[in-house]
């Protein structure tokens, strides 16, 4: 296991560093020591954007983990079941109401609205019948695509359209210094989930289970949402919707190395934080020097993913 | 001792268990027979606050259920349910070790370690432990679900039809363990069981169930009857005696 993750670190740091030197702008290694442009360059937007899509990745991934726990189903993720897009409408609502608002005041609006949506997609789950674990996901998809109608339709009489696409396609090319930082509070969130790692691991196996190993069912579950929320709606506000990461980097952990969440989270973040980072630099490539959305990538490398383990998993839920 | 009194309980409306009371005697295996849909299930996930209690009361030990704390209770009673549909994908040792949770709320001590080695020892597991639990057969799998059970180490337990998926060398032994934890260990056993010879070969105490109430109770020689087959199970099978217990000619 260590083994593992010396080599996610090991990844990681690599991609990292190819990150700092791919962009319009050319760069390259000597330059750090010509060239006192350079680091200017780095310090504004090479390290931020790297840094946003490491935390953005490796936080949304976990949150998906803990997701996939709490429901018990292997095909949900907080930004295709509707937790971001009750984000974005919550920014939405605070843009229209208070346009001057900080960015606080949007950030915690954006975790309310989250929390809610995310509560009201377990209260849906709940009646689902249990034989049919892929009604999960197609639910978790018709109701974040219910929502996400929402805010498309209350910007358009807005006429908000262009500024709500910011946060609906996620993308790291607008990180630069001083408008990322919030995402540090979404990293201190998802390190906190580890310290409840063991409780989430005992919730996915059910709630006979863990009221029977004397835990509070509820109380886990509503912690377990409010980490959920709160990462979602700092990513939505910081970088916008950035969807399959959630999804793909849990299910693979869990298929190589299962469900002991103490000791795989560690490898979802770093597997979550290596494949953001790794689109956003395919991103910058594909056209260059135009930019494709890291959304747009990770939607056609997620959905490939999420195809394959339909397939391959037909056992599972 | 496991005191109910006047324990009714209804789900969407339908009355599932209507006012029961019962006592099940300390130190002692207590099965739980009956046809599917009297209650057995209900009434043991009653007893282990796994439902909530709508009237009546269920008192453990010297502790009530529905008001003492939760983390205390799973140190006295642990419950193995009915095997969930959904496998977890752990190994047998962390899936065992779990059952240590009340105890070391994440932080295993030695003594935690020693008792999950203990439990996969006891119930063959030692060989698998590195295994996924996902990747056992059906016995297997009901195995490592109750050697995590045992590993809760508490002074009650409950079992769900365990005897589900095991082969009869491994039904055999369990009944026979479980024997051996009542009587040299003191455990107090409720088990859901379905088939009435293992009740009457191993248990104490036999709780016949009916519709959401007590049909018939007391030590299986009195109990294992062809009246009981006929009135709470609607069928007609001979009942021979070997060696004083009464035995169902299936």
């Amino acid at each position: 296991m260590t083994r593992w993750y010396w080599a996610g670190g090991f990844a990681l740091a690599f991609l990292s560093f190819i990150s700092i030197f791919v962009g319009v702008i050319d760069l390259s290694f000597g330059d750090l020591w010509r060239d006192p442009e350079a680091l200017r360059l780095i310090g504004i937007s090479r390290f931020p954007r790297t840094i946003a899509a490491v935390i953005a990745g490796g936080t949304l991934a976990v949150a998906g983990c803990v997701m996939q726990m709490l429901v018990r189903n292997r095909f949900v993720e907080p930004m295709t079941a509707g937790t971001g897009q009750g984000a974005a409408l919550g920014i939405l609502v605070v843009t229209i109401l208070t346009p001057q608002a900080s960015i606080f005041l949007k950030m915690s609006l954006a975790s309310v609205t989250a929390l809610v949506t995310s509560l009201g997609f377990l209260a849906i789950v709940r009646r689902l019948p249990p034989t049919q674990p892929l009604l999960v996901p197609l639910i978790g998809l018709v109701y974040g695509g219910l929502i996400g109608a929402a805010v498309v339709f209350v910007a358009y009489q807005a006429d908000l359209l262009q500024f709500i696409s910011v946060w609906l396609n996620g993308e790291f090319s607008g990180v630069l210094r001083g408008r990322y930082e919030l995402l540090w509070l979404a990293a201190a969130g998802a390190a906190l989930t580890y310290f409840a790692a063991d409780q989430f691991a005992i919730v996915g196996m059910g709630q006979a289970v863990t009221t029977s190993l004397g835990l509070n069912y509820k109380q886990v579950v509503l912690v377990g949402l409010i980490a959920i929320s709160l990462i979602s709606a700092l990513t939505v506000v910081t970088v916008g919707i950035i969807p399959f990461v959630g999804l793909v980097v849990p299910n693979i952990i869990s298929r190589l190395f299962g469900d002991n969440l103490r000791r795989t989270l560690p490898l979802v973040a770093m597997m979550g934080a290596s494949l953001t980072l790794g689109s956003d630099i395919a991103g910058r490539l594909i056209r260059f020097p135009f930019e494709v959305p890291v959304g747009t990538v990770l939607g056609v490398v997620g959905a490939a993913i999420f195809l394959w383990l339909l397939y391959r998993t037909p056992r599972y839920a | 001792m496991i005191s109910i009194r006047n324990l009714s309980h209804q789900i969407g409306g339908a009355p599932i268990l209507t006012d029961i009371s019962l006592d099940l005697p300390r130190g002692k295996i207590s099965a739980l027979i009956g046809p599917n849909g009297a209650g057995k299930s209900t009434l043991l996930s009653l007893i282990a606050r796994l439902e909530k209690l709508q009237g009546g009361s269920v008192i453990v030990g010297n502790l009530t259920v529905g008001s003492c704390s939760n983390r205390e209770l799973a140190k006295h009673l642990s419950i193995l349910p009915q095997m969930p549909d959904q496998v977890p994908r752990l190994c047998v040792r962390d899936l065992v070790s779990f059952g240590r949770y009340p105890y070391h709320q994440g932080r295993p001590t030695a003594d935690d370690e020693a008792a999950v080695e203990h439990a996969l020892a006891v119930f063959g597991l030692t060989g698998l432990a590195k295994r996924s639990v996902d990747e056992l057969s059906g016995g297997q799998r009901q195995r490592a679900q109750i050697a995590m059970t045992f590993a809760q180490d508490t002074e009650y337990m409950l079992l769900d039809e365990p005897l589900n998926n095991l082969d009869i060398a491994g039904a055999r032994s369990l009944m026979a363990l479980l024997r051996d934890l009542a009587d040299n260990h003191g455990k107090t056993i409720v088990i859901v069981l379905h088939d009435i010879n293992y009740a009457s070969r191993y248990a104490d105490w036999l709780v016949a169930m009916h519709d959401g109430q007590i049909a018939v109770e007391g030590a299986p020689a009195q109990t294992v009857t062809s009246d009981l087959l006929r009135d709470v199970f609607q069928t007609d099978a001979d009942i021979q005696h070997i060696d004083g217990l009464p035995i169902v000619m299936v």
